[in-house]
């Protein structure tokens, strides 16, 4: 029955991410962002929420907790609001997490996922996205051959999160060139693996936090039984764009909340800026794009719940938040003039961050 | 818990209003866009719907005047299904949708604040609704219309223009001032009924777009009319009942706006289904980058749409589930009626000849929209609306 409010269990989901956004990932935002780095004590309390240990089946280790797609988004929204870079990385591990668990064998999740449930953080990753403008997901160039008793892959990945310390990947190939989507695979591909090569960390506008890496495969070996048979391809790209959704529409709340705060406050000609249509109207734009993006973002979610083909909503959405979020981020920094542009204040940072959503693809999980 | 689902009952309505405007309304959308001030006379199937005020209609006032709403969660009412067969109708035709016999706006006051007995005399009436003046048209307080008590009777003198249904209406709502210098307080409506001495329909407007629907300028000279034709209270409060006649808005506003949509979402459907003729069609797997301009005008569209959709239906559902929308419900408006404009606009670029050509409808639901962002609040008013709720400002901090 149709219905917008959250219930008890996403609301709780809602408050604790939004605590924890506050109360751990604030704090160290700028810092981080500044030195471009990422703190491993942070990284290691993040991991005491059990963001991938508490969806894996008690068998391999793991709670076996039900975590819909929409629980995700808002716990995503929450973590991204909190800041892009840190939020990324508290839940890369499920870049590779989620998908074993829902396409992979029983064989590679007794393989693989019990590793996610240590007291340690553990990296793990999703290699997708490849360095060019004419990047498409229906059009991956990376290639999977088939041997006789294993695949060769061969390529370069770009903006894979945590590479250097993943112990393992989902790369995502073509087995069959110029075939478009359908001759998509994902294979398994474990760390240390001979010719695998992460390379030099990547500098980027924003995400200064977030290390991640091209990743090149020269001759990779990888045996049969990592493939993953059960791989949807269709399915992976639906969540993950409605996972950087999520993530949009945080950065957009964080850039709304503050200018609007900063609005009331500053003074110009005797009155706060607020009081001016042509700040208020900024604001009040900034506000319905953000419920709207959210709302449209949910029932992707929604859809990818009930086992449909979200891919029509997802991209929908993706595209919504990508472009809302920056948009919003980019009036932030208007509202707040000059100040706008100084690095202490966060609207230059979500300004940068924002950037990134429209280009990216399979960097968070939902 | 969040949910999506629309019962099956709303979709039965959908489907009925669907059904209803493909036969009647479409195939003569046309003649009455060519044939201004002409009365439709194919809808008068549309009369028990429209006087049954699309499935909501007067409630239980005594009831429900002392009951405190309870906050639900998920009940699908009045509003829900209105917003559904608004969209469905403004689908079919906004002009005729506009022009439907039966009921108008005014109704939708009577239904609000008459008393039983007002109800009895007035109810079922074809009532339209007079609040704009030549001087004043959201700024509802400069009102000049008078009204002056004499005995058991008022005086109603002034003049109001774009009276939807103004001509042929039964009644009309007219809101005028007891007294000019007591401002917003002093705004009341009284209840005027056609062949009213002193009370005729001065000029009917020639339109841009929803020719279909009668647009008149009504003038009251020295128009008597019985004490009792006032609605709701007659005396002047400070804290009047201004507020309360705006409040009837929210539920008003994610009506118009589902007009927007339904516009738009006709508009939209054209334009996919002529370009998919083309052979050009929107694949959901390639990036944003790797669409053609005409792909991503359609992406542009269709999401546009869906969050249009999306913000009408939380409106809806608040009201329906007791819950204040004030915010929300401007939103919706906001939103619905700048991209609905957006939309039809881009569609008849995207088509060219076609979209400029009168041998389809496309370039009249241009015409049509446009309004659908002006009256019942325009776009400016909705955002200060949406401003001031959330900088918590009043209208003397921001105007």
């Amino acid at each position: 029955m149709s219905t917008f409010s959250l219930n008890d269990n996403q609301r709780q989901i809602k408050d604790s991410m939004h605590r924890f956004a506050v109360d751990e990932i604030r704090p160290l935002a700028e810092q981080g962002d500044e030195d471009g780095v990422m703190s491993a004590a942070f990284l290691e309390k993040s991991w005491q929420l059990g963001l991938s240990t508490s969806v894996i089946p008690e068998d391999y280790g793991g709670y076996g907790f039900d975590r819909s797609v929409l629980d995700n988004v808002i716990m995503i929204e929450e973590l991204a609001w909190g800041d892009l870079s840190m939020g990324i990385a508290m839940i890369t591990p499920n870049l590779f997490v989620l998908p074993v668990l829902e396409m992979g064998s029983d064989e590679q999740q007794r393989r693989c996922l019990p590793g996610f449930c240590e007291e340690t953080y553990a990296a793990g990753s999703l290699a997708i996205m490849e360095h060019s403008p004419r990047f498409d997901v229906s059009n991956i160039r990376t290639t999977a051959k088939r041997a006789s008793d294993h695949y060769v892959i061969n390529g370069e990945k770009c903006l894979v999160p945590m590479a250097d310390n993943a112990r393992c990947f989902i790369v995502i190939a073509t087995e069959d060139p110029g075939s478009g989507y359908g001759g998509v695979g994902a294979f398994i591909v474990e760390k240390g693996t001979r010719g695998l090569k992460v390379k030099a960390r990547e500098k980027n506008m924003g995400l200064h936090a977030l290390e991640s890496f091209r990743v090149g495969f020269s001759d990779l070996e990888v045996p049969l039984e990592n493939r993953i048979e059960g791989f949807d391809y269709t399915r992976l790209i639906a969540c993950s764009r409605i996972g950087l959704a999520a993530a949009a529409n945080g950065v957009a709340e964080a850039s709304k909340e503050y200018c609007l705060d900063y609005a009331k406050q500053r003074d110009a000609f005797g009155f706060p800026i607020a009081t001016r249509q042509s700040i208020a109207f900024m604001l009040a734009d900034m506000a319905i794009e953000a419920d709207a993006s959210r709302l449209l973002t949910l029932e992707a979610a929604w859809t990818a719940d009930r086992g449909e083909n979200a891919l029509r909503m997802a991209y929908l959405a993706k595209d919504y938040a990508a472009s809302k979020a920056f948009k919003t981020a980019d009036m932030g920094v208007s509202i707040m003039g000059g100040h706008g542009l100084i690095r202490e204040y966060p609207v230059e940072r979500w300004f940068r961050n924002a950037r990134a959503f429209s280009m990216l693809e399979g960097m968070i999980m939902a | 818990m969040i949910d999506f689902d629309m019962p099956d009952r709303v979709d039965a309505v959908r489907k009925m209003f669907r059904d209803m405007v493909v036969e009647t309304v479409r195939p003569i959308a046309r003649y009455y866009d060519d044939h201004e001030h002409e009365q439709a006379k194919e809808l008068s199937c549309f009369a028990p719907i429209m006087q049954a005020g699309m499935g909501g209609g007067r409630k239980n006032k005594s009831k429900e005047k002392n009951k405190e709403i309870k906050q639900t969660e998920d009940r699908i009412g009045a509003n829900m299904i209105s917003v559904v067969g608004s969209q469905e109708l403004a689908w079919g035709d906004v002009g005729l949708m506009l022009a439907m016999p039966g009921a108008g706006l005014g109704n939708a006051a009577v239904d609000a604040v008459a008393t039983d007995e007002q109800y009895a005399r007035f109810g079922k009436k074809y009532c339209a609704m007079a609040i704009t003046e030549s001087g004043c048209g959201s700024d509802a307080s400069a009102i000049k219309a008078t009204a002056t008590k004499d005995g058991d009777e008022y005086i109603i003198n002034g003049e109001k223009i774009f009276v939807t249904d103004g001509d042929r209406c039964e009644s009309v709502v007219v809101w005028a001032t007891l007294d000019k210098s007591k401002g917003r307080a002093a705004i009341k409506s009284f209840v005027i009924e056609k062949g009213t001495p002193g009370f005729c329909v001065e000029k009917m407007e020639k339109k841009c777009g929803i020719r279909a629907s009668d647009t008149a300028t009504l003038v009251f000279d020295d128009c008597r009319i019985p004490a009792e034709n006032i609605l709701g209270d007659p005396e002047i409060r400070p804290e009047g009942g201004f507020k309360g006649v705006m409040q009837t808005f929210d539920n008003t506003r994610p009506l118009v706006a589902a007009m927007a949509l339904g516009c738009a979402r006709a508009a939209y459907e054209f334009t996919r289904d002529t370009l998919g003729k083309e052979g050009i069609h929107v694949n959901y797997t390639t990036p944003k980058l790797m669409q053609t301009a005409f792909e991503r005008d359609l992406i542009w569209m269709e999401e546009n749409l869906e969050v249009m959709r999306l913000l009408i239906e939380r409106a809806a559902w608040m009201a329906d589930n007791g819950r204040a929308n004030n915010l929300e419900a401007s939103m919706s408006k906001a939103k619905a009626g700048k991209y609905g404009n957006l939309i039809v606009q881009k569609c008849v670029e995207m088509l060219g000849p076609i979209g400029y050509s009168r041998d389809y409808l496309l370039e009249k639901w241009m015409r049509d929209n446009k309004v659908n962002d002006i009256y019942e609040g325009t776009q400016q008013i909705q955002m200060l609306v949406i401003a001031r709720r959330i900088l918590g400002y009043n209208r003397d901090m921001l105007s």
